[in-house]
């Protein structure tokens, strides 16, 4: 039964005809009240920045906050592979039904159907957009987009711009983003971060940013805060997010009464480079796009000691193509990152750790070459003028990206297999929200990774991308009409009211707490410690008595962190230090309820893998009957939260035991 | 402000006036040094003063030199401003750095290369165009032998009502020319050592002012084309920076051996 | 620790933008050569925060190369000795144990700096704003199919948008002249069908607030070119050059 705290309100009608339903009736506001109306974004990626310059466009005041120096910095930067949408261009079978088809089986039945379907309505309109803004996707000759494939698909439905997909996407939104700052309709706040949001009679009415630089706080009013902050997988401290990707932002929301949705749902990335030693910062991403050419195998004998090129072809271990031969190398990734575990832990893992495997990229050089050669009318060209050809088409497609390998490892890619391994990559959790992507505060808004929507338990590649886009330029834009319709009679709330003051001074006290430490340790110290509790006991696969320590053991690093955390320097100033210790603070406290989750939730799905709950393959099994809901989480004081169950109900979708053999 | 002044106040604009002004100032070299060959002409100088009074003296010729004159000016100090500014646009330097590894340092020396040039050619022009214009050059009288085409000099010391005066005498089968005997000053010059070192060093300054000049010119034009670049590289180097300064340092060490 | 690379380093200390700064030294042991530069200087900044002293404050985010916020002046070259490499992305195997290395923040007018190697580009956003785009509001496009572009153009406009707005141009340049910056967004733009409309305007606007910014002018001496990170041709320069003047001659 669904929590009576909790509405998802879900518009009536077919599942094709709700989104238009939807928007046909949903309330507006005038154009001149509009202006009268200032909305709060949080975070500048990908669905910031096109909530943001979509609402100016509509004639909102609009205020967008980002930590980094430039809104253009926003992690959504990094990612590689490409953005999915239901265009059809390759006439291989593709439609919004298959892609809301693959995405809710993807995510391994655990997300809501009405969320995801509006999601595959709205992709083609994705594309369309940012071609018009100028990005430069991949064309083939006759100048139309090129498409690639992904894993846990049958279809290419990938658009792409080479490895640097999420770069050209979000410089498009950036470049529109700017555009309204030019013409002063956005406010730009760099170098700023949220620290808590105002209530005031239960509704969200504004935000305490601090001034990154000036060390200064300061009070935002806002008719709606729109919370686009990304996720929080830097709870591991190890992973593909980039240093300053924070939870506080939600956590801080949270904390102020929005439901956290399925914390424990965290992707863990098959094609990373492993790490190389204690010192490493962060773990760097090979694109999933790599697994459309590159073949994944370990050797069949333990500890083999030859090198790569000198293991013969029947003594290697093509695993993924022998487990699961209908997708092959392209199964989703938590299957995939799995299956790499799997391997490794049972000691047939490659390099000096004896923790990766071999992303081997020679055949299809090979097949790229002769096709090139073909293409160039070369006859009979020589095995070395052939692997030559396939290189530059490998260099065209990943270039960038075997780049990055080489300069991180050392090693050549095009002249040896890639060594990777899985690593955190994406959070599928974050904040609960409904229909119209609104928190269980009232005008308190969550999109892209900070809400934990359209991916269930696990998210398919070239994915993330597209719901950013989906909900800043399709979604927001006329659900938030929803609720704003109804503002339009409250003045702009002078920010010295005392909710603006009462929280301004309890965001003052935490900061002073911090400061007033003076202990022993610096913020790494702890954080690396947090990552490593999670990553051993709620990362790849998790069992009771793991979660049930790594709550006790979470619970007594924060103790000893708000004891002996140094902190150098002072608030009034730029100081990195303060910024991290206050999102390791949260990062500790979230750590917890992702453990708790994590045990509450008796089935494995996706990227929740129970290791009590497998099949005599070591498949996931999930459990439909009793575990078919979104847990959203409520916050009722320090270590205590309060699990609320949204059902989810498949009623387009036949659910069944996911298989990709 | 018109859509003209907008663009040459702006920073693109300024460069495009030095970039015009450059390229004139080179393709005025080419001409020069051409002109100039006349130097090594066997016959005492009578080729060269000739053709410096059609430089001097044909109107067309004239106007282009005024304007020459204000390129030089105006490239010269738009030049220096500009550099100035760029100095401004760094206040606190670099306690290290390592151009060399991305920059020719020609590209990087060209407002000290043509502070070079400039004050080399305040020398050259008080010396040359000054005393020509406004000094007391000697006259010369060549004499033609019409037959076999020999030709002799001599000094000449009466006046002439311009700067060339030319007539042939039947009888004696011989055309006689009156003219500022620019050549001798030439010659007086270049036995000066020290005049002879400046002229090399200013050439070597051309030189390395225009192998970056010529090349950047085109590239703030916008004249930036794969199929054309290795053309631009190839005059930049063998025609402005070897050809026309070897050229031109050859005549005061001709002079100076001679 | 894993390594065993010993380095003398000279990093630019200051307060904020209103102090003034100093080369100090620090010592820096035990360095793995598979560390990055900015892990060598987490090693570093640990140490300091251990010792009761003050962290050294750099940009850095995302540490794949893509971001632009890491920003060091190393041993006189914009993101060290590599080519065509960020400094989250150089690692200490391309220094020799014993090396001194000096490390200062970008220089220039325009980028002021904040604090030790942080320094303020918001130049480069607000010149994007003045005309970095193509004014599409959002639900105007028409099929992205509609209008086939031809793969070179779209492969040079790809090319010219790879910037990550580092700032490592304008750093290279002696003159601090933001041109590549500039010319890569006008040429991305300019080269596609769908920036045609305000091209001639839009390079008039970009190069008016460039000049705004204070920074230098460019004297072409390819610097900028040779340590971009994303390899940012020289050609997008003249391109920029070839519009703006376009612009300039043809507009009203």
């Amino acid at each position: 039964m669904t929590s009576s705290k909790i509405d998802a309100k879900i518009p009536g009608g077919s599942l094709e005809d709700k989104w238009t339903t939807y928007r046909s009736t949903v309330h507006l506001v005038n154009p001149s009240n509009k202006r009268n109306l200032e909305v709060i974004v949080v975070g500048s990626g990908l669905a910031g920045a096109s909530a943001a310059s979509s609402l100016a466009e509509l004639g909102y005041k609009v205020k967008v906050f980002c930590f980094q120096d430039s809104p253009r910095r926003a992690h959504s930067i990094a990612a590689q592979g490409g953005i999915n949408a239901a265009k059809n261009y390759q006439n291989d079978g593709d439609s919004t039904y298959r892609l809301f088809y693959d995405t809710i089986k993807g995510g391994d039945y655990r997300a809501r159907e009405a969320n995801v379907y509006r999601l595959a309505e709205v992709s083609g309109n994705i594309i369309d957009q940012c071609v018009a803004q100028g990005v430069p996707f991949a064309r083939e000759y006759g100048g139309l987009l090129s498409n690639r494939s992904f894993g846990g698909t049958q279809v290419q439905r990938t658009f792409y711009a080479a490895g640097q997909t999420g770069q050209q996407l979000l410089l498009g939104a950036y470049s529109s983003l700017q555009r309204q700052v030019g013409m002063g309709t956005v406010k730009m706040y760099t170098r700023h971060e949220m620290l808590d949001v105002v209530t005031i009679d239960g509704k969200c009415r504004g935000i305490i940013a601090r001034d990154l630089v000036t060390g200064k706080l300061e009070r935002h009013f806002g008719h709606a805060v729109l919370l686009c902050s990304g996720g929080y997988g830097n709870v591991f401290y190890l992973s593909t997010n980039a240093m300053g990707s924070n939870v506080t932002a939600a956590w801080k929301a949270h904390k102020k009464g929005a439901f956290f949705g399925n914390p424990c749902f965290t992707q863990i990335h098959p094609t990373c480079i492993p790490v190389s030693g204690d010192h490493q910062s962060k773990l760097t991403l090979m694109s999933e796009s790599l697994r459309n050419d590159g073949r994944i195998w370990v050797p069949k004998k333990k500890d083999d000691p030859r090198k790569p090129a000198d293991i013969p072809e029947d003594e290697r271990d093509y695993y993924l193509e022998r487990r699961y031969p209908a997708f092959g190398n392209l199964v989703p990734r938590d299957v995939a990152s799995r299956a790499a575990k799997e391997r490794c832990d049972a000691g047939y893992g490659v390099g000096t750790s004896k923790m990766a495997v071999y992303l081997d990229f020679a055949f299809n050089t090979k097949r790229y070459g002769q096709v090139e050669a073909n293409k160039r009318n070369l006859h009979n060209p020589s095995e070395e003028e052939i692997i030559r050809l396939g290189k530059e088409v490998v260099k065209e497609k990943y270039g960038n990206l075997f780049d990055m390998y080489e300069q991180i490892t050392g090693e050549n890619p095009y002249e040896m297999p890639m060594r990777i391994y899985p690593a955190v990559h994406y959070t599928m959790g974050g904040l609960w929200v409904n229909y119209n992507l609104m928190t269980t505060v009232p005008g308190l808004y969550a999109l892209g990774e900070a809400n934990f929507s359209d991916h269930g338990a696990n998210r398919l590649g070239a994915s993330a991308l597209m719901q950013g886009l989906a909900d800043g330029y399709f979604v927001i834009p006329y659900t938030i009409g929803d609720y704003l319709s109804e503002e339009i009679r409250t003045k702009a709330i002078p920010t010295d009211h005392e909710a603006f003051v009462e929280a301004e001074a309890r965001v003052q006290e935490s900061i002073d707490k911090l400061m007033n430490i003076r202990g022993t340790k610096s913020v790494d110290h702890f954080h690396k410690k947090l990552g490593k509790i999670m990553w051993d006991k709620c990362g790849m696969a998790r069992n009771v008595e793991g979660l049930k320590s790594a709550i006790e053991e979470i619970r007594e690093l924060r103790a000893e962190f708000w004891k002996d955390v140094r902190i150098p320097g002072t608030a009034n100033e730029f100081n990195p230090e303060l910024e991290k210790a206050g999102r390791v603070a949260d990062f500790l406290e979230l750590g917890e309820l992702m453990c708790k989750d994590a045990l509450e939730r008796n089935e494995s799905c996706g990227g929740h893998f129970r290791e009590e709950y497998q099949t005599e393959e070591g498949e996931a099994l999930r459990d439909d009957e009793n575990y078919a809901y979104v847990a959203a989480w409520e916050y009722m004081g320090d270590s205590k939260y309060e699990l609320h169950k949204e059902d989810l109900k498949f009623e387009n979708i036949k659910i069944a035991q996911r298989s990709y053999k | 402000m018109s859509s003209f002044t907008k663009m040459f106040s702006s920073s693109i604009g300024n460069k495009i006036l030095v970039a015009l002004t450059g390229l004139f100032l080179c393709s005025f070299l080419i001409i020069h040094v051409s002109g100039n060959l006349q130097l090594f002409y066997h016959d005492n100088g009578m080729a060269f003063n000739t053709y410096t009074v059609f430089m001097t003296t044909n109107p067309l010729i004239k106007t282009v030199s005024y304007i020459l004159y204000v390129s030089i000016l105006f490239h010269a100090f738009k030049g220096l401003h500009l550099a100035y500014k760029n100095k401004k646009a760094r206040p606190v330097s670099y306690a290290v750095t390592n151009a060399s590894a991305n920059s020719h340092w020609t590209s990087r020396n060209m407002g000290v290369l043509g502070t070079i040039l400039l004050v080399f050619i305040v020398v050259h022009m008080s010396d040359f165009w000054y005393e020509y214009k406004f000094g007391h050059l000697p006259f010369v009288k060549y004499e033609k032998n019409l037959t076999t085409g020999e030709i002799t000099s001599s000094p000449f010391q009466g006046q002439i009502s311009g700067k060339q005066e030319q007539y042939v005498v039947e009888a004696e089968n011989k055309e006689v020319t009156i003219v500022k005997d620019l050549y001798a000053e030439v010659q007086e010059e270049f036995k000066n050592p020290l005049m002879v070192a400046l002229y090399v060093i200013a050439m070597a300054a051309v030189s390395f002012h225009l192998f970056h000049g010529f090349k950047s010119g085109f590239q703030t034009l916008g004249l930036n084309h794969k199929k054309y670049n290795g053309i631009i590289r190839f005059l930049a180097l063998y025609v402005f920076a070897i050809i026309i300064p070897v050229t031109f340092a050859a005549m005061p060490v001709y002079f100076f051996l001679k | 620790m894993s390594g065993n690379m010993n380095l003398t380093l000279k990093v630019w200390r200051q307060k904020n933008k209103d102090s003034k700064g100093l080369l100090e030294t620090y010592n820096v042991k035990n360095i793995s050569p598979d560390m990055s530069f900015l892990e060598m200087f987490d090693v570093l900044n640990e140490e300091l925060i251990t010792k009761g002293e003050e962290p050294i404050a750099f940009d850095h985010d995302c540490r794949e190369g893509i971001c632009g916020m890491c920003s060091m002046y190393i041993n006189g070259r914009p993101h060290g000795p590599k080519r065509g490499v960020t400094t989250c992305q150089l690692h200490m195997r391309s220094f020799k144990d014993g090396d001194t290395i000096v490390v200062e923040p970008w220089r220039a007018t325009a980028f002021p700096v904040i604090k030790d190697l942080s320094v303020d580009r918001s130049a480069f956003d607000r010149i994007i704003a003045s005309g970095g785009f193509v004014s599409v509001n959002t639900g105007n496009a028409r099929d992205a199919n509609n209008i086939p572009i031809p793969k070179d153009d779209a492969d040079t406009a790809f090319d010219a948008a790879a910037c990550i707005g580092c700032g490592a141009c304008v750093a290279a340049c002696k003159n601090a002249s933001a041109m590549l910056f500039v010319s890569a967004k006008v040429s991305q733009l300019a080269l596609l069908p769908q920036g045609q409309p305000e091209r001639y305007m839009r390079v008039q606007s970009m190069v008016g607030q460039m000049d705004e910014e204070g920074f230098g002018n460019c004297t072409n001496t390819g610097a900028c070119e040779a340590e971009c990170p994303k390899g940012i041709s020289l050609s997008n320069i003249a391109r920029m050059n070839r519009d703006y003047i376009a612009a300039g001659l043809g507009s009203e």
